[in-house]
């Protein structure tokens, strides 16, 4: 009867996807355990009324605090409150996600609770005494198996990984109290600087356009802007070839030092698929490498491969995109 | 002021930015600081390699890999180098926790510039990060240090732990993933990386922060450095690991993706690329 924990992430005011996949992936160990789901939102007051929706994705309580002091991510005092929560709820586990935030929160909140925790995991099950948990290490080129023997297990779920599914719960809200005063945190968010110009976010979306050094020079990204579009669902992306040189931001770098993604379609345009960018987006669903050397490693990874010149191909495939998707 | 000649501010350091990393520290010179800085660095192995896994299913076959420190390190290593020089004076320590090799990565840290290392010894770098944090928070304890740098994650285990743990071990303020810093004042402002935006957070010092990449290029050693770093104190101490509740119980190479196909050449393959987007991925 051992309940979950799952933190429900929400930026802005809004919820992010990766709350859905944490009370998802939460709602796969309640169902072993027999337990409940109990997920925590936070933020400015008016937050609550996201907890619904936490509820049709397998949530039977939603624990909510609401304070002016978590208008932007508060990462001490959330930590404070989720510490608290988990110890006094006695959970078996914990769940996080492997976003920014979460990947800020989760090892401090353990280390309040002092257990350890394991990141980017991709699989997990819980056997007596162990929840077991599959880890990629070494830029994606190992997985371990992992153990994790404490209570309350604590881990951070890969995005894109938990496809978060309806499970209609009750989604009870209970308001709790924040631990001290949110307003007082030593470190503080000052100002959240949105990139992008609103478009969809590499975490989120289901279809990346990724462009490299092929694309030539800055300007040459509409390209895979206009594609992205045509795609309608699709994040823009880039190695770092790119943002080295200024032609995109370091956000949108994809790869073992930049992000960790796994879309349902990856479109790497003139990119050669160095190993450091293949530890980003080999685990991508569907991938389509654009690249006029057919000898390019990126067409080793790739499902779909076409060969030949970028400003070509590109401008084809998005007007071929943009009619096959007429009417959506 | 603590002892040496007060130094005129850089005045270019104040207005137009030099670089990446933005430092202002006169402040912190008529308050009389003087600027401690604690790096951990981690020895990795060179992960362009297809790996192997040992006999045991549980570790990697180390033949053949080569080693060095992790990149995130090397950033946090010249950042930490670069606050030093604009203040002037301070001191950079360099703490690893490790096999005996470990030495090889302290003092690469130190002919980049560093003063002096400590080296946690143990028989090899568990996969635990707790453990791992546990052991640098007691040697970081009593330090004195005014920020204790640590790279955003090492690629081998990829978690990402160690720097926010030892800063709840360690109580202390701690901002993660930055790649742009300014101190100034007894605090400082970064710049964290987030997906699709960035914030901007202020902290108080002493303070532990995590370095993501753009925060700065890390210098090559000079012959110069190297030379001097074989004579830079490094203590070598037992690290105090505890046990573990997370433990590694296999270690797997990931399925393969399924070869794909070159579909073909140039805009005339188009149409059949859309159909299998259409028809086989169903994704569109
Ligand atoms: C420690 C470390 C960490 C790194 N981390 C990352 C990371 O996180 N992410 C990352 O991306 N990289 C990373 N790199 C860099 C990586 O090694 C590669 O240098 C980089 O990914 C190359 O980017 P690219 O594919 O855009 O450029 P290139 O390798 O220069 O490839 C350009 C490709 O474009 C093709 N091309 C050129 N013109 C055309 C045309 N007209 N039409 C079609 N195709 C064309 C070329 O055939 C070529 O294959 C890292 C490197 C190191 C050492
Ligand atoms: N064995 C170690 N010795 C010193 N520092 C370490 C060690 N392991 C991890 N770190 C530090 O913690 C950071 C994050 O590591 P990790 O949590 O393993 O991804 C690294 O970039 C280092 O700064």
């Amino acid at each position: 009867m051992a309940n979950i924990f799952a933190f429900a992430e929400a930026r802005n005011g809004a919820l992010r996807k990766v709350a859905l996949e944490t009370v998802t992936a939460a709602w796969k160990l309640a169902d072993s355990t027999g337990g409940e789901v109990h997920a925590l939102l936070v933020g400015e007051p008016g937050i609550s009324a996201k907890a619904q929706q936490l509820g049709e994705y397998g949530a039977d309580v939603v624990m909510v605090c609401e304070h002016q002091g978590f208008g932007q991510y508060n990462p001490e005092a959330t930590a404070a409150l989720a510490a608290d929560r988990i110890k006094s709820g006695g959970y078996r586990a914990a769940i996080f996600s492997t976003s920014a935030q979460g990947r800020d929160l989760a090892p401090r909140v353990a280390a309040k609770l002092g257990v350890s925790l394991v990141t980017d995991v991709t699989g997990m099950e819980l056997t007596g005494d162990t929840l077991v948990v599959k880890h990629p290490m070494n830029i994606g080129k190992i997985v371990a198996t992992v153990a994790i023997a404490a209570t309350p297990a604590v881990i951070a779920i890969r995005p894109n990984t938990f496809t978060p599914v309806v499970n209609a719960n009750a989604g009870r809200v209970e308001n709790v109290q924040s631990v001290g005063d949110p307003s007082a945190s030593r470190v503080v968010v000052k100002e959240l600087v949105q990139g992008g110009g609103g478009k969809l976010d590499l975490a989120d979306a289901p279809v990346i356009v990724a462009g490299g050094r092929g694309l030539k020079a800055a300007e040459n990204f509409k390209l895979v802007e206009e594609l992205a579009d045509a795609f309608g669902n699709a994040a823009v992306g880039a190695t770092r070839a790119v943002t080295d040189d200024g032609w995109r931001p370091h956000t949108d770098q994809i790869g073992q030092t930049g992000r960790l993604v796994s879309p349902d379609l990856y479109v790497a345009v003139g990119i050669s698929g160095a190993v450091q960018h293949l530890a980003g987006m080999r685990t991508s669903r569907t991938i389509v490498a654009i690249n006029k050397d057919k000898d390019a490693p990126i067409f080793k990874v790739a499902d779909y491969g076409i060969v030949g010149d970028l400003f070509e191909i590109v401008p084809a495939l998005t007007a071929a995109v943009r009619e096959a998707r007429k009417g959506h | 002021m603590g002892g040496g000649p007060v130094r005129e501010p850089d005045p270019a350091s104040r207005s137009a930015p030099s670089g990446p990393l933005l430092v202002s520290l006169c402040e912190i010179f008529h308050m009389g600081m003087r600027l401690k800085i604690a790096v951990c660095v981690k020895r990795v192995p060179d992960m362009d390699v297809r790996f192997k896994i040992g006999s045991d299913g549980t570790s990697l076959d180390e033949t053949g890999l080569k080693y060095d420190i992790n990149d995130f390190d090397a950033w946090a290593v010249e950042a930490a180098l670069q606050l030093k020089e604009k203040a002037g004076q301070g001191e950079v320590v360099v703490i690893s926790l490790g096999p005996d090799a470990a030495a090889e990565t302290i003092r690469k840290a130190l002919s980049m510039g560093a003063d002096r290392g400590v080296h946690l010894k143990a028989d090899r770098i568990p996969f635990d990060g707790f453990a791992i944090a546990s052991a640098l928070s007691a040697e970081l304890r009593d330090g004195g240090y005014d920020l204790i740098l640590f790279g955003k994650m090492s690629p081998d285990s990829s978690n990402g732990i160690v720097g926010p743990i030892v800063a709840e071990q360690l109580g202390l303020p701690c901002v993660t993933s930055i790649s742009r810093l300014e101190i100034s004042d007894g605090k400082g402002t970064a710049k964290r990386e987030l997906e699709g935006a960035q914030e901007i957070v202020e902290f108080p010092l002493p303070a532990v922060l995590t370095v993501d990449e753009g925060l700065n290029t890390a210098r090559y050693p000079s012959l110069k450095g190297i030379m001097a770093a074989k004579k830079k104190p490094l203590e070598v101490k037992p690290a105090a690991l505890g046990d573990s509740k997370v433990s590694v119980q296999k270690l797997e190479l990931p399925p393969e993706r399924a070869a794909g196909r070159i579909i073909g050449v140039g805009a005339a393959a188009v149409p059949d690329l859309i159909k299998a987007l259409q028809t086989e991925a169903k994704v569109l």
